[in-house]
């Protein structure tokens, strides 16, 4: 599994995402409410709760895609939306925010690779052109992602002759390439025919038990949830209404909600 | 009068000649958009042919080359024009070929379930063109005349090439008069904008006016409260 | 008068000498205007409100207004603020100002039309802009929209006549003067019909087999 050898050195005990009063509206709805969220280093944290309750919303934020209307988010220690200077804390550059950003990697629903590019380039790009690496160090490195992902044969394919559960996997690919310390997956299967959703669990399964990333995982395969993540989050209304180890939400959820919630997926 | 708009007499003569070109092109381009829209759509295949033909020759051929076209070679002929009729003829049947297409694409855009509704109701062909399918394609229509509009509105200065005293003719005669190019042109260029933001501006009050009622207004009646 | 076809015959040369001045109008004009009208669409989308603005203005008035009053003011204004081009130039920048007025529009539906997800794709990514528009917008805007800018390719070979009016010696200049030395002008204009009718009618062909093609892929 890629080792997580990102930029800076986190000082131990940092948490990875630190987000505090988090609150943020789109027009006259509000989806997230006062949102506060510690994730430590390496954790791998499952997301659940019902359509609207502001999970992708939260994902999206950490990956600077939105801005918050209030409330303060850190990574690994670093402030997202101000900066240092001159000791006093300015709105944050354009720089800032990309130096922010390379540390966090997401995968999206929808795939959304790049439809004019073969795989491999799909793969390479960025880590050619942001992180600077040669044309063979890119190649190779990509190489050996699309190896684990199990896409070694398709290097030269466009993502147009890839079935979806290729195509996501793929997109897991090219975020690894970055080596990113923090990976969000934004229900990375829902937008998959059943029968190829376990192939891309699968990659995620891997990654969960031999990587030292922190994963923040949305997702409403429940199961799948249970068996890998370290903690789970069950969000509704804008809110965190549970926060425990797997066995503690799913055996015995304390809080009502949960309880709803949980009753309803796991029927059918 | 203060400069430049000392300029602007013999100017506005020439905008009420290229006034008069725009309205007579655009009676005789809507008359031939919709003969050769529809009849691009005809059972009769020579209607189908005629149309056809006339679009393409129109809307192949430069309109200043028709123009000369019909100004000069015309008279060779037997047929000899002033140059507003040649104008007017020109332009509309130019700008008409255009908006035959766009006629032909807002009719057939019209559901078909539409047509079908009608005949089962025992309209002719006629009669459901008439009143079924042509009052619904005429808002989709519009925006695109309007920009057809603007577009004869260009148009018309080419008839300063054959001598009619437009807009842009008298722009002519009063810069080599005066000398004074630059404000002569930008003048008559904002004359020009002036004008095709006006008549923009009508063709979106039209619009407006034609949406009125139509997929805003509520629908009472039978259609709302149908049982099951 | 009946149409003379020796007459028509021996005035081709001439016409075609004169189409070659057309065609190379056309395209000069088309590279210019291909090249500003994407300056246009992107500056259409600066952070600046009155960039954005003054270029969605100007579009506007040049779309607007008659392309050959604005060829006379580029042939009688530039000459006095020190630019001095010769006709063909100046028909040519004309041309290219005008319709890119019309290609920026194009690039604008092209670049509307790239999904939102290949943006956020980038951005996660954390590609530069200018890398974005580069590597991932532009090659999926433009090929959809290469229909489109043909059809102005043609519009504009059809309104190349026009800088007849500023002494280039194009196709309806050439015919103008055969008439005038002969006074036969009906081959001549008719001739000069025909060719933008054949020239008009294979690039229609042309353009849709190119649209079936692009579709296809």
């Amino acid at each position: 599994m890629p080792p997580a050898d990102g930029p800076v050195q986190v000082p131990p005990g940092t948490p990875i995402v630190r987000m505090r009063g988090v609150r943020k509206a789109f027009g006259d709805a509000l989806v997230l409410d006062g949102l506060d969220l510690d994730v430590p280093a390496g954790q791998k944290v499952a997301l659940i709760g019902p359509s609207g309750a502001g999970k992708s919303t939260v994902l999206r934020i950490l990956m600077t895609l939105e801005r918050v209307d209030a409330g303060t988010v850190e990574i690994a220690g670093e402030p997202m939306w101000t900066m240092p200077r001159g000791g006093r804390a300015v709105p944050a550059d354009r720089a800032h925010l990309r130096s922010v950003r390379r540390r966090v990697g997401m995968v999206f629903q929808h795939f959304n690779l790049f439809p004019h590019m073969t795989v491999l380039r799909n793969v390479t790009e960025a880590p050619r052109h942001v992180l600077g690496l040669a044309r063979d160090a890119a190649e190779a490195r990509a190489r050996e992602l699309l190896e684990l992902v199990g896409l070694a044969d398709k290097l030269e394919a466009y993502p147009s002759e890839l079935s979806g559960g290729q195509q996501q996997r793929a997109a897991i690919a090219r975020a690894l390439a970055m080596r990113p310390e923090l990976m969000l997956f934004d229900e990375v299967t829902s937008a998959l025919d059943p029968e190829l959703v376990d192939e891309v669990l699968g990659v995620l399964r891997r990654l969960a038990r031999e990587s030292r990333m922190t994963l923040l995982i949305v997702t409403h395969e429940i199961g799948f949830a249970r068996e890998i993540a370290d903690r789970v989050v069950f969000m509704d209304g804008g809110r965190i209404v549970e926060d425990d180890a797997p066995e503690a939400i799913f055996t015995n959820p304390r809080n009502e909600r949960t309880r709803r919630f949980l009753r309803s997926v796991l029927r059918g | 009068m203060i400069p430049p708009l000392d300029l602007l007499p013999p100017l506005l003569a020439g905008l009420r000649v290229t006034l008069v070109l725009t309205a007579g092109g655009a009676v005789l381009a809507l008359a031939a958009a919709l003969a050769a829209g529809l009849g691009r759509l005809s059972r009769h295949a020579w209607l189908r042919w005629a149309a056809v033909a006339y679009i393409d020759v129109f809307r192949g051929t430069s309109a200043l080359v028709q123009l000369f076209w019909a100004y000069f070679a015309l008279p060779l002929l037997g047929v000899r024009l002033d140059a507003m009729t040649a104008g007017i003829l020109v332009l509309g049947l130019n700008i008409g070929a255009y908006g035959a297409e766009v006629v032909r694409g807002a009719v057939q855009a019209v559901p078909a379930g539409q047509w079908e509704a009608a005949r089962a109701l025992g309209f002719r062909r006629r009669q459901a063109l008439a009143r079924v399918v042509l009052p619904q394609a005429v808002p989709a229509m519009l925006p695109p005349f309007g920009n057809l509009l603007i577009e004869l509105l260009k148009s018309t200065a080419l008839v300063s090439l054959i001598t009619l005293a437009d807009l842009t003719f008298q722009a002519q005669v009063v810069r080599a008069a005066t000398l004074r190019s630059g404000e002569v042109f930008a003048l008559v260029l904002l004359l020009y904008f002036a004008v095709a933001q006006a008549m923009a501006f009508g063709v979106r009050r039209l619009e407006a006016r034609l949406a009125r009622g139509r997929a805003g207004g509520p629908v009472g009646g039978i259609a709302g409260g149908m049982p099951k | 008068m009946i149409f003379d076809w020796a007459f028509a015959v021996s005035i081709l040369p001439d016409l075609g000498r004169a189409l070659g001045v057309t065609v190379r109008a056309t395209l000069a004009g088309m590279a210019l205007a291909l090249a500003l009208g994407l300056a246009w669409a992107l500056l259409r989308r600066a952070p600046a409100r009155a960039v954005r603005l003054a270029v969605f203005w100007g579009v506007e008035f040049v779309r607007s207004t008659p392309l050959l009053v604005q060829i006379y003011f580029l042939f009688f204004v530039l000459p006095g603020a020190g630019i001095t081009l010769s006709p063909f130039a100046t028909g040519v920048l004309a041309l290219g100002l005008h319709y890119s007025a019309y290609t920026a529009e194009v690039y604008r539906a092209g670049i509307e039309a790239v999904p939102r997800g290949q943006w956020e794709a980038a951005w996660a990514l954390g590609l530069s802009p200018g890398h974005t528009w580069r590597a991932v917008v532009l090659p999926q805007a433009i090929p959809p929209v290469v229909p489109a800018l043909g059809n102005y390719l043609v519009a504009m070979f059809k309104d190349s006549p026009m800088l007849a009016g500023i002494t280039v010696v194009e196709l309806l200049q050439t015919a103008k003067l055969i008439g005038a030395e002969t006074f036969r002008y009906l081959e001549p204009l008719t001739l000069v019909g025909l060719l933008f009718l054949a020239v008009s009618l294979v690039s229609a062909r042309a353009i849709r087999h190119l649209e079936r093609r692009l579709a296809a892929r």
